[in-house]
């Protein structure tokens, strides 16, 4: 992440420097004269990948007169590869990439405004909640297709053999029994034979941090009424879903701190030997566990506790969406509006989400029966989605930095017990608010 | 009080020690010699075994890997034998992407890139080492410094002049970012090797009547064919093990690079295809050790040619 703030630096000192002449129009000529739009994709799972390039080729296949060149990207180094190519003038035209992406990109003058380029029938496809997630300083910079809420993936032998209540997205959990329930899941006989009500897989954890503090009415990141001031704030409601974290971690011991420095997927194999009897995951990792799950393996999909005291009951769960986006340098813009809508034609979002094992954004694919199904956990992430709103961390100029230099380390510290509250506060709100004064206007 | 008197009535006397093999030299103090002489190699032999299984165990497990089923990769028991051995990690790995024509594409612009670093690299070496000047040293203080850059500062300007040449997605322009990229350390390499051959065997065949290029090509070369080896060995590997230029630079599918190939089995947030990624891994690393394998006699034969010589 260091390398981003260095290379924005670079992009920036290259700007300065006049390179804005270099910067020519994408969208060049497939052979005969058609333009040809390259489509910068990060599908990366198989189904993902098949369902991206067969809906190309049926764009190109009823399109003759504008092509598309399926391009696979990699979300490894994906912001300074986009990055490097729009100072260097050689973008792709349409861009597959998180919405967190789009406010450097954006206020960078990278990313070309749809505002006025939308089709009605995109527009209306999805809720006026999912675009706020693309769109800062009055211009909508992506079209967000694909959204991935936090669930609970459940061992269901173990929760029924400790007798508790199974919750479903009409009756969750509250955060309180949910820790109540890992205590008691947990059983610490010393060696391989711990088990864990559950573990926070924390290699990044700023963004889980901000987008749970929602399930408890906090935001930690806050904007003023102009929109121009970003300012940190860690309240007991900001601060409440961190604190649990560090009591399920350091007082409870129902959550090993050996998992805060791992990955999602590093948990996976503890969790099938009955180690974990909860994560919480990512949807899609829904596919990993149905790939790599021994066979006996029993598991559920359960949705995410609910925090007391906060709007839409504590469901409200913050999400950096997958977008579609057009590069400002892309001369046939319209065209490349035109694939998007094509692409996000609600059979065409089903199937990407499908793919991706990601709900979709759009309304009517989101009530799609092959989404709604009980099988595999869909129809819990289906319900959980109609509260996914916008991460506090969208549209904050300065958030990666913030990011990288002040809450990331001071949120591991914090977690594994070596700073107190009061010195996270102080970190993040002193410490943050000092960096983003410095992206003021 | 006598020494029988210490140990009690109980004490039992020693048996006689086994009779020792004689000592070359006779003597009992080179029988103990030879022993911990014995010893000291068979302790040095068990710690270079442990550095290699140290240093073979991320490979070795990378193969392992390659062949486990989804199950067997999803176990907090691993082993260090697939239970039940699988091609389909392969299978997935070639289904999905174009390793193969990825694999062409390294070799190509790396194989190329290496051979243009060290022919350049040759003249310049021996240049820094033989006429020394305010200018070589400044040039050598450079070199070091020059590798100091991160990859981030230097990509944006590269890119734009690369833009400039239209040599953006184009694997000669990758090539040439290669060359430049890996000159330095070459260069820094191959001073030391040119500076391990006596300028008296130049001015020796000065004497009979050879030029300094017919020396540099004639006498010099050869010695320096293990530095040679080892300098192209280097830029190879550097070349072929790049992510971030080829990232960066190659647009055109059909023209990534290996490195860049491999990370197309990763998700957002760290998330793995491992199975496949492990195969198409083991398969990247097949040419480096190849290439290793065909030139290591010659390094190890030039090194024994200079030992000789010297």
């Amino acid at each position: 992440m260091r390398r981003r703030t260095l290379l924005t630096g670079a992009a920036a000192a290259a700007a300065a420097a006049g390179s804005g002449s270099l910067l020519s129009a994408c969208g060049s000529s497939a052979g005969g004269g058609a333009p040809r739009l390259d489509f910068l994709s990060l599908a990366w799972q198989t189904e993902s990948v098949k369902a991206n390039k067969d809906l190309v080729a049926q764009w190109n296949a009823r399109h003759p007169e504008v092509q598309v060149r399926y391009v696979q990207g990699s979300w490894d180094d994906v912001h300074d590869q986009l990055l490097t190519s729009f100072e260097g003038g050689a973008a792709p035209d349409i861009i597959h990439d998180e919405g967190v992406d789009l406010t450097d990109f954006g206020s960078g003058g990278y990313l070309a405004d749809l505002t006025g380029l939308l089709p009605a029938a995109l527009k209306s496809r999805i809720p006026q909640s999912t675009w706020d997630t693309a769109r800062f300083d009055g211009a909508l910079y992506g079209v967000p297709f694909l959204q991935e809420p936090k669930v609970l993936l459940a061992n269901r032998t173990l929760l029924a053999g400790a007798g508790v209540r199974l919750p479903d997205a009409a009756h969750p959990w509250t955060w309180q029994e949910f820790e109540d329930i890992c205590r008691e899941l947990s059983h610490h006989g010393g060696g391989s034979a711990d088990r864990y009500g559950t573990a926070w897989p924390m290699s990044s954890p700023v963004s889980l941090t901000l987008n749970l503090a929602l399930t408890d009415g906090g935001r930690i990141l806050y904007k003023d009424a102009g929109g121009d001031r970003t300012e940190v704030r860690f309240g007991s409601a900001d601060s409440a879903f961190a604190e649990l974290v560090r009591r399920q971690v350091g007082t409870d011991r129902s959550a090993p701190s050996s998992a805060l420095a791992l990955g999602g997927g590093d948990l996976l194999p503890g969790f099938f030997a009955g180690r974990y009897a909860m994560l919480p995951l990512g949807f899609s990792y829904r596919q990993q566990v149905q790939q790599q799950a021994p066979a006996h393996f029993d598991w559920v999909t359960l949705p995410l506790p609910v925090g007391q005291g906060a709007p839409d009951g504590g469901r409200a769960q913050g999400v950096s969406p997958q977008t579609l986006s057009v590069a400002k340098s892309c001369k046939h813009q319209e065209a490349a509006v035109e694939f998007i809508d094509f692409m996000t034609q609600t059979p065409h979002l089903v199937r990407l989400a499908q793919g991706d094992w990601m709900p979709p954004t759009g309304t009517a694919a989101l009530r799609d029966p092959s989404l709604t199904t009980t099988k595999l956990g869909w129809d819990t992430g289906m319900a959980v989605s109609k509260y996914l709103t916008a991460s506090p961390a969208l549209s904050m100029r300065g958030y990666p930095e913030w990011s990288d230099k002040i809450a990331t380390p001071a949120l591991q510290q914090y977690y594994s017990g070596a700073i107190s509250l009061d010195s996270l506060r102080g970190k993040l709100v002193r410490d943050g608010n000092r960096v983003f004064e410095r992206y003021r206007g | 009080m006598s020494a029988t008197d210490a140990a009690g009535p109980a004490a039992v006397p020693a048996p006689p020690a086994p009779p020792r093999a004689p000592a070359p030299d006779g003597s009992p103090g080179a029988g103990r010699r030879t022993a911990r002489r014995r010893a000291g190699r068979a302790g040095q032999y068990l710690a270079l075994l442990c550095y290699l299984v140290f240093l073979a165990f991320p490979l070795l497990w990378l193969v392992s890997t390659a062949f486990k089923s989804p199950q067997e990769l999803g176990s907090v028991h691993p082993t260090w034998l697939p239970r039940h051995p699988t091609l389909d990690n392969f299978r997935t790995a070639f289904d999905e992407q174009p390793l193969l024509h990825s694999a062409l594409n390294s070799l190509l612009i790396a194989g190329i890139s290496a051979v243009v670093s060290v022919a350049v690299a040759v003249p310049a070496a021996y240049a820094m080492v033989r006429f020394r000047s305010v200018v070589s040293r400044a040039g050598t203080g450079w070199i070091l410094v020059s590798q100091m850059f991160p990859l981030v500062l230097v990509i944006i300007p590269l890119f734009m002049v690369l833009k400039n040449l239209h040599l953006i997605d184009s694997r000669l322009g990758l090539g040439l970012v290669y060359v430049v990229w890996t000159l330095p350390f070459a260069l820094w390499m191959l001073q030391g090797y040119v500076r391990a051959v006596p300028v008296s065997l130049e001015e020796a065949a000065a004497i009979d009547g050879c030029s300094r290029a017919r020396a540099l090509r004639s006498v010099v070369l050869p010695l320096l064919t293990p530095g040679l080896v080892a300098t192209l060995m280097f830029s190879f590997v550097t070349a072929w093990n790049e992510f971030f230029f080829g990232l960066v630079l190659l647009k055109s599918p059909e023209k990534q690079t290996m490195s860049v190939i491999l990370t197309h089995f990763l998700g957002a947030e760290g998330a793995a295809d491992l199975g496949p990624l492990a195969a198409a891994s083991v398969l990247a690393t097949l040419p480096s050790l190849l290439f290793f394998a065909l030139l290591q006699k010659r390094l190890v034969g030039g090194m024994m040619t200079g030992a000789v010589k010297g």
